[in-house]
């Protein structure tokens, strides 16, 4: 009894010890975004002396974080539209007419999961279509990036709809289109939902895309702005933790808000069969 | 011939065209022009392009200029996460669905919050954590007691890439456990229940019945790690930028150098060959994603 009372006691030891690790980063960087840049220059663990709310607005005034948020929502949301929507289009119609060439296409999409990009010969690409340097560019990259794992989601998610759907609505003469838009795509609210959250976090995060295809600093998202806030003012970490914080709390909010549909998203790809 | 007209009509093809065209275009075509340009002197000082033949790969293969230091660096990078995330990960997933279930949900959440968390904010937190003389690691062994196991973490060329690998574990880990969580879950719990009847006891059960159960998912978790790693490059670029020296560059790293200093051949070249170990791998994921299709 007595070493099963410690067994417990030793995982749970173990559980909250690990959670303190993984923990402290993020707490740091909230606290010491409210220092002094004195307090604040060994980034330490202690609390505030006095609660600096003004780094804030410092950070989104020097660091010009307006523009680069709503470039960063722009970017993400934009993309997100559009490669879930094509994606579910794509999907749908190669899950259910499985002809050799679809079946062909479907392994050659989703091959791309696996893909490197070759950045090189895509400058010369985003050239010829005069896509370099502009913020259609990266949505439309951004889009084309999330292209096989978005297939790969949907397409498991529509096997699972049964058929007999389709062949009411052909049967009460919808045309393809009207048959996907009012009866498939509102039963694919689950999966589109889990997609678009994946797609708008790692869209979010993205930084290296718009370091090669996006030199104009006026169309930043905040990855690329804060690292180069950091380059700027990196004796400041008060700001830098600011900044960093500023940068982080939308994730972390959509994280904990839509945080069961991500567990389910991907264990639900990666579990299966 | 009637019944697949038929179908023709219902799911036509024109739905997969937006998405297969941008993949395409923007995937697919730069990587088969990448083999073209690979053999070229392409570069930013002359609007000419020369066929130099097999001269890029021999100068990366060859050559000695370090080209292959980046290559072994992505591999040891790639192979000991894939090691230390599965280990961690499969402990923790075992820990959180057998032995502390009670406020597992709220480790889990805990735990996964670096995952989602943008990959340039972290590095610039350890940058701070790892600063050899205030941050916070080294403050904390001094503190401690454990001053001597304080290092010149990212500064000192054969510490650089433990901490880098280290960093990237913190931030991985959660994300390959909530996987294999799912993955125990999913075992029948009949499977647990008749091994405790026949009186085997905890590391019996995980040998026999939860590992074999769990091959297919650690197998998913490795190819998505096998993945990350060898396409790595924000943690390096904020963290060392491939220093001190080229301690921790790696093959993405080495191609954005190669790209910046304009030797676009060159660069291209390195990505064409991770392309080419890349689609023996994808060949691999389509096998594994595509299980329910033929099982």
């Amino acid at each position: 009894m007595a070493t099963r009372t410690l067994r417990i006691l030793f995982n749970n030891a173990l559980v909250v010890v690990v959670s303190l690790i993984v923990f402290t980063p993020v707490y740091l960087v909230f606290i010491n975004a409210l220092k002094t840049k004195a307090q604040a220059s060994s980034m330490g663990v202690d609390l505030p002396t006095s609660l600096q709310w003004k780094n804030f607005e410092i950070v989104i005034e020097r660091g010009g974080l307006v523009t680069t948020f709503g470039n960063s929502v722009l970017y993400a949301v934009a993309a997100t539209l559009i490669c879930t929507t094509l994606a579910a289009l794509a999907a749908y119609v190669l899950s259910r007419n499985r002809t050799r060439l679809n079946r062909s296409i479907y392994l050659l999409i989703i091959a791309g999961i696996a893909m490197p990009t070759n950045f090189v010969t895509l400058t010369k690409v985003m050239q010829l279509t005069h896509l370099i340097n502009t913020q259609l560019g990266i949505i439309v990259l951004y889009a084309a990036s999330h292209i096989p794992l978005n297939v790969f989601l949907i397409y498991a998610f529509i096997g699972s709809l049964p058929r007999e759907l389709d062949e009411a609505a052909i049967m009460d003469g919808c045309s393809p289109l009207r048959l996907f838009a009012s009866v498939i795509y509102p039963l694919l609210t689950p999966v589109l939902v889990t997609a678009s959250v994946l797609n708008l976090l790692d869209f979010w995060n993205e930084f290296l895309l718009p370091l090669y295809y996006l030199n104009r600093s006026v169309y930043w998202p905040m990855t690329e702005a804060i690292y180069n806030f950091f380059g700027q003012y990196q004796s400041d970490w008060s700001l830098v933790s600011a900044d960093i914080v500023l940068t982080i709390l939308p994730v972390i909010i959509i994280y904990l808000v839509a945080q069961r549909f991500i567990f389910s998203g991907w264990t639900a790809g990666a579990v299966k069969g | 011939m009637e019944k697949s007209r038929m179908r023709d009509r219902v799911y036509p093809f024109y739905f997969i065209v937006g998405a297969l065209i941008l993949y395409l275009f923007f995937f697919v075509l730069p990587s088969v022009m990448g083999f073209f340009y690979a053999l070229t002197d392409w570069n930013s000082y002359s609007s000419q392009v020369n066929y130099v033949g097999l001269d890029n790969f021999e100068l990366i293969l060859f050559s000695g200029h370090g080209y292959l230091q980046y290559i072994s660096n992505t591999v040891v990078f790639t192979v000991v996460t894939i090691i230390v995330k599965t280990v961690i990960a499969l402990g923790l997933a075992l820990l959180l669905t057998q032995r502390v279930r009670r406020l597992a949900p709220l480790y889990r959440v805990v735990i996964y919050l670096p995952s989602v968390l943008p990959m340039l904010a972290v590095g610039l937190i350890f940058k701070s954590i790892l600063n050899p003389a205030t941050g916070l690691l080294n403050t904390f062994l001094r503190g401690a007691g454990l001053g001597f196991l304080a290092q010149q973490w990212l500064v000192d060329p054969s510490w650089a890439m433990p901490s880098v690998i280290g960093v990237d574990t913190w931030k991985g880990v959660g994300y390959i456990m909530v996987i294999l969580i799912a993955g125990i879950e999913a075992i029948p719990s009949e499977y647990f229940e008749a091994a405790a009847i026949d009186g085997a006891g905890g590391g019996k059960i995980l040998r026999h019945i939860t590992l074999p159960m769990l091959m297919p998912v650690l197998t998913v978790t490795t190819v998505l790690n096998l993945l990350y790693g060898l396409k790595v490059f924000d943690i390096i670029f904020v963290l060392t930028h491939g220093g001190p020296g080229h301690a921790t560059d790696t093959v993405y790293t080495a191609i954005f150098d190669e790209f910046s200093k304009g030797r676009w051949g060159i660069a291209t070249a390195l990505s064409s060959l991770l392309f080419l170990v890349m689609i023996g791998l994808g060949y691999l994921v389509i096998r594994l994603m595509n299980r329910e299709e033929e099982g």
